[in-house]
């Protein structure tokens, strides 16, 4: 057994051969937080009465959402027969969204642990972050969690993730993050394993941004693996992207709360601050070196942030419009991935268009827009980019249908997305059925066990970011797991449809769609239009139309009756009070030319009925 | 009464009035046009709850000291005490009775003999208006010809009974205990007793069809009452249709069919010589002369005072309404010590007073003072360009417009709260 380390090395004076750097891949709810939290504990960094469950996960919304966002790296000290080592654990988020900052964090580390649920087996989100980190040549150590869970089967996962790493299934180490069980022996194995960090103490200085942190009272923090030389406090710093000086005020390590050291030496991980306020300014991926002495190469991989989705997001109190905006401002300072630009929608009013990673991160956003800001917003149905040519051969790029081009089309363009799902063999049919339905190829498949299989398929990224997560786990008793990354574009058959009330357009409504599909989205949208607005005093037609071709339609009737039969002496109080409660909900009313909609109808209209983990907010 | 009662302030153990709406009343007596004031008294026992009712009735014969049957009438006669004292203590000029109306429940539960009591000891407080309206609520099995001659005899001038239907299917849906046979043998003793009657009917029952409406509508006009209410059935939530409607075990009402029926029964009263004077009620009155329409009601929507006892009863003074405590048993028990009855108290303000006035005024025949909604925070000035639209749409009467009243049209009439919500721009 090992014990704490009672000489932990010095940060800025460590021998990079007592390094070792490494993060945990794992899907959310396989308890990575909570392992990690307790190798705080065993290392002794975190003392019992400070912890608090999932310490690392710093956001309120990470904490109950049970899972990380934004990644952190925490230097833990341990000793292995008398010699004292340092272990940079480097979280990581756990998903799909996020693939690129799971690369950059990948990148900053020779090792890494896989950790599967012993109840639940490997995710397709783990399974494309494995095979990210054995890309990366990353050493690999197999660890099933959750032993202690009655419902665990760690032979038949350790078999499995024994096969796909070829390994002995016997080498599959067995934790369990909530007792402690076996955490110290992964900690050795961890410094047994995992190959010391390599890099030239003499050349340049250069480091590698894999985290960027806007923390309101230290402006931006940057989380960086140091690959050549050394970064010293005090001194002149370039990012090696966009060639911003900055002049480093603090340098040092997280043990996990921050310890300013004398820098940080070939195969450290830790932070700087620079007083940058935002985080574009700090990007993930790039190359810091030193001013005075820069270095002629970057460390390569850098790419910029590049949304995939894109939703209008609009205040339901238009007077919020100035709050929405000030909120943006501030998230942007701490999100290097989100861009808005401002919007007006004839149904919602003035609010923004913006662009996402993907749903999760959607979701994200808009909770902490609500939550922190206390915004009650309404989000309109999320959309790729399309490219359209038109007939005269010039080129637009659409991120919301109401760009979409009017007159004759020449080709429109979809992004596709590489779509990996993980299932029971079972569900092979199903989830097959699935896919062929939303215009997907397949491109393979492979037992990963005698009961599981992965599923490759090439599909739409439209079809991903509408209801497509929320059918899967329907159709396969919630058992799919997904994963996909962006892949190319083709030529497709999409047509916009559009909703009109009373024969006005209402562009929050408005969808791109296949052709096949445009004829269910109309009857869908009219039909759930029909149940969500009030009957008006005149007749109400609603139709769907491409272009000037409606079709489909519903009408709703006017209204015959509104009046209360009695007004006695007591009902006189409780009519008005209701009367009272109708000039409130007035205030809500959108209007639509002459047609009064309830905010209600237009959020109940725009959100899915589906519930799940990964939320799509989409048309259903 | 509905027993979902209001929000408001808690209300003052002494039960006066405050100053400003007594001088109200004081100012309008001073300008001749003095405020009228009645008595309503709730009596709140029933045999069957029937399913539709949200009123605050129970069927328990004993609710507890001062709350069963039998001591009810003591018991609201005290409150008829304590309201005399707080009226003349808030320094409110002594009014005679203008009208008194008993409902509930089932007010001829109790013995006529403790309703003629209750009424008696209102006469001697207060004294009665020459002619005075005094009605009692009824079902028609819950009278016989020896109780409705002693109620005529006791004072009152009026019986207004819970017909409902004609139709058997339909009064079982709603729980009535009656028989349609019923109806007429109540109807001719009432009138033995030379006491005006109403008759209440519901429609949009579920399973009621048109032509069952028309059934009953025609057996009404047959019966020549004095006066006709007739209420689409509204489903209220708390009661066990609303649960069954929610369970969907019954189809909730149509407002489509509910249009139809009231349409109808404009017609059949209308050719039977009823006039509409309010959106559901309905008076013989062939000469136009405001005969037989139920001035107690009336006084309701004319914005008038009136004291309303007993548990869950609502009052109204001069701009200030207050609700006394539900139970009965509760209700009792803070007469017993002394406590006034009620149990919140509001003031509505200058925009909740034009509210109330607009929306009591345009459901009514006479129509709403037009100049009322000069009050409103722009002078009136929206509120007319609505008047000219709802014209030109036919819910409001030109004519009656030009003249200064906002009167419905029978289109108008079945769009009610839309045109409030139009007139005071919401």
């Amino acid at each position: 057994m090992s014990p704490m380390a009672r000489n932990a090395p010095v940060p800025s004076a460590t021998d990079p051969a007592v390094i070792r750097n490494f993060c945990i891949i794992a899907h959310i709810d396989h308890g990575k937080s909570t392992l990690a939290d307790r190798m705080l504990q065993s290392t002794g960094v975190v003392q019992p009465r400070d912890m608090k469950a999932q310490y690392l996960d710093r956001m309120d919304i990470e904490r109950e959402r049970g899972i990380t966002i934004k990644s952190q790296a925490v230097r833990m000290p341990w000793e292995v027969d008398g010699t004292a080592y340092a272990l940079n654990m480097i979280d990581t988020p756990g998903h799909v969204d996020f693939t690129y900052e799971v690369s950059r964090s990948l990148a900053a580390c020779e090792g890494a642990i896989l950790l599967v649920d012993a109840a639940q087996g490997i995710e397709a989100q783990t399974l494309a972050n494995l095979y990210l980190a054995m890309e990366n040549d990353l050493a690999i150590i197999p660890v099933l969690n959750k032993i202690d869970l009655p419902a665990a089967d760690p032979d038949r996962y350790a078999k499995e993730i024994a096969g796909l790493i070829g390994c002995e299934p016997e080498e599959v180490l067995r934790v369990s993050g909530k007792t402690g069980v076996g955490v110290e022996e992964l900690l050795d194995k961890v410094v047994a394993t995992i190959p010391a960090p390599q890099g030239d103490a003499s050349a340049p200085a250069r480091a590698m941004i894999f985290d960027s942190v806007y923390d309101t009272y230290r402006g931006v923090v940057t989380y960086v693996r140091v690959v050549d030389g050394k970064l010293h406090p005090r001194e002149k710093i370039v990012m090696m992207s966009t060639g911003a000086t900055h002049e480093l005020l603090e340098i040092g390590v997280s043990a996990p709360e921050p310890v300013p050291s004398q820098g940080l030496s070939v195969g450290e991980v830790g932070y700087l601050i620079t007083g940058v306020k935002d985080v574009r300014q700090s990007k993930v991926g790039d190359t810091v070196t030193n001013f005075a002495k820069p270095a002629s190469e970057n460390i390569g991989g850098y790419e910029d942030p590049k949304p995939m989705v894109f939703s209008g997001l609009y205040p339901i109190d238009g007077s919020d419009y100035p709050v929405l905006r000030d909120a943006l401002d501030k998230l942007k300072l701490n999100d290097a991935a989100l861009i808005y630009e401002p919007e007006t929608s004839v149904a919602l009013g003035f609010g923004f268009r913006v662009g996402f990673l993907g749903l999760l991160h959607l979701e994200i956003v808009r909770e902490r827009l609500e939550r922190e800001f206390n915004l009650d917003l309404i989000s309109t149905a999320p959309n790729v980019v399309y490219e359209v040519t038109t007939e005269d051969r010039s080129v637009v790029t659409v991120t919301n249908p109401s760009e979409f081009p009017e007159g004759k089309i020449h080709e429109i363009r979809e992004p596709m997305a590489s779509a990996t799902v993980i299932v029971p063999a079972e569900f092979i049919g199903a989830v097959m059925e699935l896919c062929q339905s939303k215009r997907g190829q397949m491109r393979g498949m492979d037992y990963l066990s005698e009961e599981r299989v992965e599923i490759r398929y090439w599909i739409p990224l439209a079809e991903i970011v509408f209801d497509f997560f929320d059918q899967l786990k329907s159709r396969t008793k919630g058992y799919a797991s997904l994963d996909w990354k962006a892949d190319g574009e083709q030529a497709s058959d999409l047509v916009k449809v559009d909703i009109l009330l009373q024969g006005e357009a209402v562009d929050a409504f408005s969808a791109i769609t296949h052709r096949d599909s445009a004829y269910s989205y109309g009857v869908m949208m009219t039909g759930k239009l029909k149940e969500l607005i009030p009957r008006q005093q005149f007749e109400v037609p609603i139709q769907a139309a491409i272009g000037s071709r409606v079709i489909a339609r519903e009408n709703i009737r006017a209204i015959r009756k509104d009046v209360l039969a009695k007004c006695y002496g007591g009902d006189i109080s409780r009519k008005r009070k209701l009367l009272e409660k109708q000039k409130e909900g007035k205030k809500r009313m959108k209007m639509v030319g002459r047609v009064e909609v309830p905010q209600e109808a237009f959020i109940a209209a725009l959100s899915s009925d589906g519930a799940g983990g990964e939320k799509s907010g989409a048309k259903k | 009464m509905p027993a979902i009662l209001p929000d408001g302030d808690p209300a003052p153990a002494h039960g006066r009035l405050p100053s400003s709406a007594v001088q109200q009343v004081k100012d309008a007596e001073a300008s001749g046009s003095a405020r009228t004031f009645s008595l309503y008294v709730h009596v709140p026992f029933c045999t069957v709850r029937c399913g539709y009712c949200d009123f605050n009735t129970y069927t328990a014969e004993d609710l507890g000291p001062g709350a069963s049957r039998t001591s009810y009438a003591g018991t609201v006669t005290g409150e008829l005490d304590f309201a005399a004292e707080a009226l003349s203590g808030s320094g409110v000029p002594d009014r005679t009775l203008h009208t008194v109306f008993f409902g509930g429940g089932t007010p001829t539960l109790l013995p006529a003999s403790d309703l003629v009591s209750i009424l008696g000891r209102a006469r001697e407080l207060w004294g009665f208006e020459p002619g005075a309206e005094i009605t009692t609520e009824a079902n028609p099995d819950s009278v016989t010809r020896e109780s409705l001659q002693e109620l005529a005899e006791g004072g009152f001038t009026r019986v207004s009974f819970g017909m409902q239907s004609a139709v058997p299917h339909v009064l079982a849906t709603l729980e009535r205990t009656h028989r349609p046979e019923n109806v007429p043998a109540a109807v001719g003793w009432a009138r033995e007793a030379g006491l005006e009657v109403s008759l209440d009917l519901i429609y949009g029952t579920p399973g009621e069809s048109l032509a069952d409406w028309r059934t009953s509508v025609e057996a009404a006009v047959a019966l020549e009452p004095d006066h006709v209410s007739a209420y689409s059935l509204i489903v209220e939530e708390g009661t066990k249709f609303g649960a069954q409607v929610s369970r969907g075990v019954v189809p909730d009402v149509d407002p489509d069919d509910q249009a139809d029926k009231y349409l109808l029964t404009e017609e059949l009263l209308g050719a039977a010589g009823f006039r509409w004077y309010e959106v559901s009620n309905w008076a013989r009155d062939l000469e136009g002369a405001g005969v037989h329409q139920a001035r107690h009601n009336l006084a309701y929507w004319r914005d008038q005072d009136w004291w309303g006892a007993g548990p869950g009863a609502h009052s109204h003074v001069a701009g200030v309404r207050w609700w006394n405590a539900k139970h009965p048993a509760a209700y009792a028990q803070r007469l017993a010590t002394g406590v006034s009855p009620a149990v919140g108290r509001e003031t509505p303000d200058a925009d909740a007073r034009l509210l109330e006035q607009v929306m009591l005024g345009v459901r009514l025949a006479e129509g709403l003072d037009a100049s009322v909604l000069d009050q409103a925070p722009d002078g009136g000035q929206s509120a007319r360009q609505q008047i000219a639209a709802l014209i030109g749409e036919g819910l409001l009467d030109g004519r009656a417009a030009l003249a200064g009243r906002l009167v419905p049209t029978l289109q108008g009439r079945l769009l009610d709260d839309a045109i409030v919500r139009r007139l005071l721009g919401f």
